[in-house]
């Protein structure tokens, strides 16, 4: 064959193999890692129109998640409150303060601040919140511990693995009803966690919901 | 030794008893060399570019319309409720049944000893990968998301979804990939040492190269021929299981499921009996003009085309057997639904459509009964069309008027495909044409190495073959 192909040809089977394996791996790694919600929006903290403090609220005053977000108990929706709802305190406290100034203008005008929504899922999926911090799931769970942001990020990937590894495994993370607000809660032992969830599990018939349409509708 | 085989006198068959050989004119070994390896060297012809010209159109417009579809979404289809299932799977189903001649021809004739298949198994294996390919589009575009296609297989994900390997439709992923890859690797390994004869009659470095890298080096040594013949027969071995398992994966698809017309035990075999009946009509309206042109009619020869139709009359048969066999199931049932769907195909409003299969798969292959019509190259070639219709025509009768109307009147409606279905499947043609009027440009089209084998003259007891009286091959 050496009429045709020159000796150095010989070492092409293997170089080539080597450089099929080296890159086939990078590329695996890469989009692994890259290419993944983790990655991508794990952190996403965009500008605020106005710089709320969850941790002055929530952790400092102790103020329950719910007294902003009311309808979370009854709605699919957790609801972002109203600019009226920030002055039934701030027309006492730091009336005057020009970080409200917005939140002011906008009680009186009626037009609503630009928030900026951090947590997102797709819109083929259809989530309620009512129906999970009825059934024990604490805010938590997806938004992490937001009463110690003063600025909030997205803490979990909130990828459909995450949604996953909770409705296969319900009890690992259910708790007590009056502990849903509670971000700083956690269970006594992993032991005391099992039984709970199991007996929340069975009073409050959660089900393992895995079918595609119990989200994708 | 020399005194004992010399004046051994061999007793053929009695005078009109023996067949005819399988390269006509006692064509000797250089002269089978040159007629097939010449096919690929040498100018082009004029009739190549006036065929390839054309496919490569149709291939570009099938692209076009690929990309209108993923453009747009599937509503540019004909399919809707209650018909949701249309010309996609049709095609599909078409396309992978025709596939099915190949492997049955690499595989199960060479198991079988069937030395006759040598003449036809490269361009039928060829046939199988290009129609393969064909077929493995509509699956991958026919839910307009083409980029979700690798969800087909079990790779982890970030969304921790997995296929659901109770679905047929899942099965068929695995049947034809795996169908394709072994198909590849027949047709590659068969190959090797006609590659190698191609390289070295080779005038220019770049045919010499491209040949002799894809012929791994074959001297043509006996080691290479004893390693060359085990490897084929394993592979044979293995394939031919892939003749049945395939089309009865796709049978499945239907018949798992519970609509009537579609949920029946007899779709396995009935469907590998289809497959190897479209099978063999594509392989001789591709082979029939081709040996014409070509001008290869002492290496594929009226015997060969009168086994081929042989073929093609026994598949046909088992085909209108389950025909009849469908409805007298639907009878003896006494399922009302079951009796139902069978009555609306042959009398409903696309009657048309199960006349024009009956017309093409029960009725046409009976005419290969009789040998004027076998040995007539032009019936035959116009026959074979009638069977590829037909076979089509099948698959729109099960796919189509099993689900037009089901269970509930309120349920019924009547589907017609739109211009964009029409052009996607006269595309796929296109891509069809393409690969094969490349593969005849470019491959030895006829295993060069098994014909010489089943000459007269490989015969070492034959008078032309290679045992001189007193002497020793």
């Amino acid at each position: 064959m050496s009429d045709i192909f020159p000796k150095w040809t010989n070492r092409l089977p293997l170089m080539m193999i080597t450089g099929a394996l080296l890159g086939g791996t990078g590329v695996t790694a890469g989009v692994w890692y890259y290419c993944t919600n983790k990655y991508a929006n794990v952190g996403y903290m965009p500008v605020q129109p106005v710089a709320f403090s969850h941790a002055i609220h929530a952790d400092q005053l102790g103020m329950d998640c719910r007294y902003c977000h009311n309808a979370v108990e009854k709605s699919w929706y957790s609801n972002i409150p109203t600019s009226t709802l920030c002055m039934n305190c701030h027309n006492q406290v730091l009336k005057d303060d020009p970080k409200l100034a917005l939140v002011r203008e906008s009680a009186q005008s009626g037009e609503p601040i630009h928030w900026v929504q951090i947590h997102k899922v797709p819109d083929y999926v259809f989530f309620n919140h009512s129906v999970h911090v009825n059934r024990g799931l604490s805010c938590v769970e997806c938004h992490g511990q937001v009463n110690k942001m003063d600025e909030v990020h997205q803490a979990k990937s909130l990828n459909m693995t995450f949604c996953l590894d909770c409705h296969r495994d319900p009890a690992a993370h259910l708790r007590p009803l009056d502990k849903i607000t509670d971000l700083d809660w956690q269970p006594k032992s992993e032991e005391s966690q099992r039984a709970d969830g199991a007996k929340f599990m069975h009073d409050w018939k959660v089900e393992s919901l895995q079918n595609c349409s119990t989200c994708h509708r | 030794m020399a005194d004992v085989i010399a004046n051994v006198e061999i007793k053929g068959p009695p005078a009109g008893l023996e067949r005819e050989p399988l390269v006509l004119n006692q064509r000797g070994l250089g002269w089978i060399s040159d007629a097939i390896a010449g096919v690929a060297e040498g100018k082009t012809p004029l009739w190549w570019w006036i065929a390839f010209v054309p496919s490569v159109i149709a291939m570009s417009v099938m692209g076009a319309m690929i990309i209108y579809l993923l453009s747009t979404g599937v509503g540019i289809w004909g399919p809707g409720h209650p018909v949701m299932w249309g010309w996609a799977i049709i095609n599909f189903v078409w396309w992978i049944g025709i596939g099915h001649a190949g492997t049955l021809i690499s595989a199960i004739l060479f198991l079988l000893r069937q030395k006759w298949r040598t003449s036809i198994n490269r361009a039928a294996e060829a046939m199988t990968i290009f129609a393969v390919m064909c077929a493995g589009i509509f699956p991958l575009i026919h839910v307009g998301r083409m980029w979700f296609g690798w969800w087909l297989f079990p790779l982890p994900n970030q969304n921790s979804i997995w296929p659901n390997f109770r679905s047929p439709l899942m099965w068929d992923v695995f049947a034809v990939s795996t169908y394709f890859t072994v198909s590849a690797l027949f047709w590659f390994m068969g190959l090797i040492p006609d590659l190698a004869v191609m390289r070295d009659r080779s005038k220019t470095k770049l045919r010499k190269f491209a040949y002799g890298l894809f012929s791994l080096g074959w001297t043509g040594s006996n080691r290479h021929w004893r390693n060359y013949e085990k490897a084929y027969l394993i592979l044979a071995g293995l394939s031919t299981p892939l003749v049945l398992s395939v089309h009865s994966i796709v049978s499945m698809d239907f018949s798992v499921s519970q609509l009537p017309g579609w949920h029946t035990t007899i779709f396995p075999p009935y469907f590998v009996a289809g497959a190897v009946f479209s099978g063999f009509g594509m392989v001789l309206s591709l082979l029939i003009p081709l040996r014409t042109i070509l001008k290869l009619e002492d290496i594929i020869t009226v015997r060969h085309v009168e086994l081929m139709c042989k073929v093609v009359l026994a598949t046909g048969s088992i085909v209108g057997y389950a025909y009849a066999m469908e409805f007298f199931i639907a009878w003896y049932s006494g399922n009302p639904y079951e009796r139902y769907a069978f009555i609306n195909r042959a009398m409903g409003p696309y009657a048309w459509g199960y006349w024009v299969m009956i017309g093409c798969n029960v009725i046409v292959p009976q005419c290969f009964w009789f040998k004027r019509i076998r040995s007539n190259m032009l019936i035959v070639f116009i026959l074979s069309i009638f069977v590829n219709i037909g076979m089509w025509f099948e698959r729109f009768v099960i796919v189509v008027i099993s689900l037009h109307r089901d269970f509930m009147p309120s349920n019924w409606g009547y589907f017609k495909p739109t211009w964009v279905d029409i052009t996607t499947y006269m595309g796929t043609f296109g891509l069809f044409f393409t690969l094969f009027l490349l593969f005849i440009r470019f491959m030895p089209i006829i295993a060069i190495t098994e014909v010489k084998g089943v000459t007269p003259q490989a015969d070492p007891h034959h008078p032309l073959g290679g045992a001189k009286s007193g002497g020793h091959h």
